[in-house]
This record gives structure tokens, sequence and C-alpha cells, in this order.
């Protein structure tokens, strides 16, 4: 469950803000809920390692955008999602806490599942002309040699 | 010492609204948008974020808008901002050996696993103006290859298992913020590079030069140096487990560099470290060579005078809003300072002439 979890909450905080907003709305959810905290924008600060293996050191930060609520029924959902837009941020809390309840089939085909395979067009799309870069450079023997 | 002015503010509303006026340009021409600088000028938002060190696309879009494409004067509105936000927290370190690379290249080694990839890149072009430009609703489309998903592992790390390259361990010390406290000399390598990383470009670009043309002599050759998105994971403490929370680009640059060896270790390479925020070669690679410029003491290598090698000339002067700060606050009058001034020097004048007499 947890794995599952960290995984939609995931694809939900790194996606693109317009593709969640448009399934969201194409889907026309009703679902009432109470804030237990109302978005809130801020950042955290990235950190990386010295030399790629050593110690750690901080990058810079990036913006944040945070909420949390609970349904009707009880199921709270959480999100902290890359940006600073609160829709998306209550969103995907509302898609975390969905995700708990009855309603998780419907929401995974319809929000999780299309926001999948855009994340692994978009990475595919990259890898493909990437690799259409490849080169295969070799080194000349010089004249002097003999 | 600078003493308050009053006065002046219809002045500096009508200028500030002229300044507005001359921004917007020429109306017959339309506007331009956040989404066109952020798609179409995406190198001038990567450094704006990287020297802004706040990675938000549209934040920076935004102040190279609103600052003319004055670049510094953009990268001070991010700044700026990035003192308003609360700080959640900090990410796990990034992993870049499963970063998704736009580009990957070494110049010490032609065959490397996952290959070499150019991606995106100015190089090789012939640097000639480009008229095909001036038409408009040109839509280039690049080729795609199939791609064997294999892992792209960092390339100075085939040297490590000869021990021929000095290992990066980590002794799990946490690292100072400079965001949070402020840097004291000396400093920690971790302070250099963070400062480093939202260095000014043009200063580090300066001074990584200085280090090839002889100042602070290490010969660099690029490792390895790669572009792409790498996940950003965090704690989640009301859940209990980590999530990506951000997606960003990255480029990393390692330099591999001769050591001579000292009393107690024999000679080996050692390793320059640059990781900057968005597509910023010549930054990182910068960044890769003055790090290690600075890693003398720790290497026990001699110090030549060199400014590379100079920790408290190097980060004291590197950071462009700290620079242009000091530097611009000239141009505000100094009415009163100068007075004591023009005072001073006419008495002292005067003394010389009477002297002069004598």
């Amino acid at each position: 469950m947890i794995e599952k979890r960290k995984s939609w909450m995931s694809l939900l905080a790194t996606s693109n803000q317009s593709d969640l907003l448009n399934l969201w709305e194409q889907k026309k959810i009703k679902v009432n809920y109470v804030w237990l905290r109302t978005p809130e924008i801020g950042s955290i600060m990235a950190q990386g390692r010295m030399g790629v293996t050593g110690d750690k050191f901080n990058i810079g930060e990036v913006t944040i955008t945070r909420c949390s609520l609970k349904l009707n029924c009880g199921t709270i959902g959480h999100s902290y999602v890359q940006g600073r837009s609160k829709k998306k941020a209550e969103i995907s809390a509302l898609c975390d806490a969905l995700m708990q309840t009855k309603m998780s089939k419907e929401i995974n085909k319809n929000i999780i599942i299309p926001l999948e395979k855009i994340k692994k067009d978009n990475k595919d799309k990259i890898l493909s002309k990437a690799e259409a870069t490849k080169v295969d450079f070799f080194t000349l023997v010089r004249g002097e040699s003999d | 010492m600078y003493v308050a002015v009053k006065g002046g503010e219809v002045a500096i509303d009508n200028a500030h609204s002229w300044m507005s006026e001359i921004r917007r340009g020429d109306t017959s021409i339309p506007n331009i948008s956040l989404d066109q600088i952020s798609e179409q000028l995406t190198l001038g938002v990567d450094r704006v974020m990287s020297e802004g060190s706040l990675y938000d696309k549209d934040l920076a879009a935004l102040a190279i808008k609103q600052s003319r494409g004055d670049l510094i004067e953009a990268i001070f509105l991010l700044r700026a901002y990035r003192t308003t936000l609360t700080r959640f927290s900090y990410s796990k370190p990034v992993n870049t050996a499963n970063m998704t690379c736009l580009r990957r290249i070494s110049a010490t080694f032609k065959d490397i696993p996952g290959g070499q990839k150019l991606g995106p890149t100015f190089d090789y072009t012939h640097r000639l103006l480009d008229f095909k430009l001036l038409a408009e609703n040109e839509v280039p489309i690049s080729p795609t290859k199939k791609y064997n998903d294999n892992k792209m592992p960092h390339v100075l790390s085939f040297l490590n298992q000869e021990d021929l390259m000095q290992d990066e361990k980590d002794n799990n010390l946490d690292p100072i913020d400079i965001t949070r406290e402020p840097i004291s000399y000396p400093t920690s390598r971790s302070a250099r590079l963070q400062a480093l990383s939202r260095g000014d470009e043009g200063f580090l670009l300066g001074l990584a030069y200085s280090t090839q043309r002889g100042y602070a002599r290490n010969h660099a050759f690029v490792g390895e140096l790669r572009i792409g998105i790498v996940d950003i994971e965090l704690y989640i403490p009301e859940l209990g487990f980590e999530i990506n929370v951000a997606e960003i680009i990255l480029t990393e640059c390692e330099t591999v560099n001769q050591f001579q060896g000292s009393k107690i270790e024999p000679p080996q390479f050692t390793r320059g470290y640059g990781l900057v925020f968005g597509q910023t070669e010549r930054k990182a690679l910068a960044m890769a060579l003055i790090d290690r410029a600075l890693r003398w003491k720790e290497l026990g290598e001699d110090y030549s005078g060199a400014p590379a090698q100079d920790e408290e000339f190097v980060i004291s002067h590197c950071d462009n809003i700290q620079a242009t700060g000091f530097l611009e606050h000239i141009k505000l009058p100094h009415y009163v300072d100068f007075q004591s001034e023009l005072e001073l020097i006419r008495k002292i004048r005067a003394d010389a002439k009477v002297n002069m007499k004598r």
C-alpha cells in the first residue's frame, strides 16, 4: 500500500498542472471535504552530493505547495506538489484521499493512468531524441608514428 | 556613511511609470507572454533560476519580463521573492546516476557505457547567424531513434575501481546552509559549492579561465558532463515516507585533475565538481574548475597566491546580488558624505597653499 501511495503521490506532485486540471475537470467528480491545512506555498532546499558520492551540500530551493484535507467519510489526503498552484495541490490531495476509498478504481483509470502515460511519453521522447544524437568518436592515427 | 534624503517622490513615480511604458515597447508589436519566455528563452530562464537559487520557471520568466531582459535584475527579483517563502524542509540528496539525460558526454573516454549523447547543444555549430530564424512559424522536428533503457553510470566511477581517482566519501557531515548562517572563513566545501552553484556565471567563467591560463595550475579534463531530469525526493513527516515532490533539470560536471601526491598519498587523479540548476553547462564547468582550485589546502598543494585559490576572495565576490547591491548603491544620493569630503579637501588645499607660500 505504501509503495502504491508513494507512486501516485509522486506522480501527482510532478505532473503538469494543466494536465492534472484537465483530467480532473473532465470527470466532474463531486466530493465533499474539509481542510485540515489549506494550500500553502513554500520551498524545499534541494541537496546534492560532492563529486556524486561524497558529502551533502545545498544546491538551491524549489517551490512547493502543500495541503491536507479530510473527506466526509473520514479519509485524509495529503499533497506536496511542485510549483505554486494551490488548485494543483488541492486536486492532488483529493486524488490522494480518493485513491484510499472505493473510488480508487475510477481515479486510477481516469487520472493516474493517463498521467503515467503522459510522463512515460515525455521520457520516451527525451531518450529517443538523445539516442539520435549518440556519437561514435574515433581517434585518427597520426602520420608521424612511423 | 549613508544619510537619508527626502523628497523626489513625484519624480520617482514618473520615472517608474516611464520605465514601465518603455518596457512594453512599441504597442503595435504583440506583448511577450511568460510562456514565450519560458519556452523560447529557456537558457536565460535557467540562468535566472540557478543564480536566483529558486527553481520555478514561471517566476523566472516573470522576472525576466519585469526586468526587461536584464538577467541580474531578474535574479535579484527572484532572490527577493525566495526570502518570502516558508522553507518546508530539505530534500534527500539527488541521485544524478538516475538522471534522464538529454546530454551526456565525456572528453576523457570515447567508449562509455550508455554512450556519448550530444543532446541539444551549440557545440559544433559554426556560430554563423541563422537568417532562417527571421522567417516566422518555422517548426523544426528533430529525429528520434530507438533506445535501450540501460543505465548510465558515471564515467569517473571506472577510474575509482582502479583507485586512480580519489574517492569522494560520504562522511555524513551536515552541510552548511549559506541562506541560514553567514559564511565565516575558512569555510567548508559544502558552503563553497552552494555559493558557487548560485554564483555569477560571468565571474566564475573569468576565474575558471584564469586557472587554465596558469593562475593556480590545475589542468582539467572534462571527465563527464551530463544534463537531464532528476527527481527531488522529500521525506513527508505526516506520512512517514518519502515521495518525489519535484522533477528538475540539473547540469552536472566532473573534471579530472592531476594530483602530484603528497607525503602520505601516492599520485592520483582528483575531481572538481559542478552541479547547477537548469541547462547551464558553461557555469557547471566553471564551477568544477574553481571547486578544484579551492581544494588546494585539503589536498596539501602549494598556495600560489592565485585569485582562484583564495576562498575568501572567490566566495565573497561571486554573488552577483551582493556585488550589484553594493556597486549600484553608490549611484544613490551621497550628498552629505560628499559634502564632508569636499570640505576636507578644501581645508587641506588651503593649508597646503599656505605651506607652499612659506
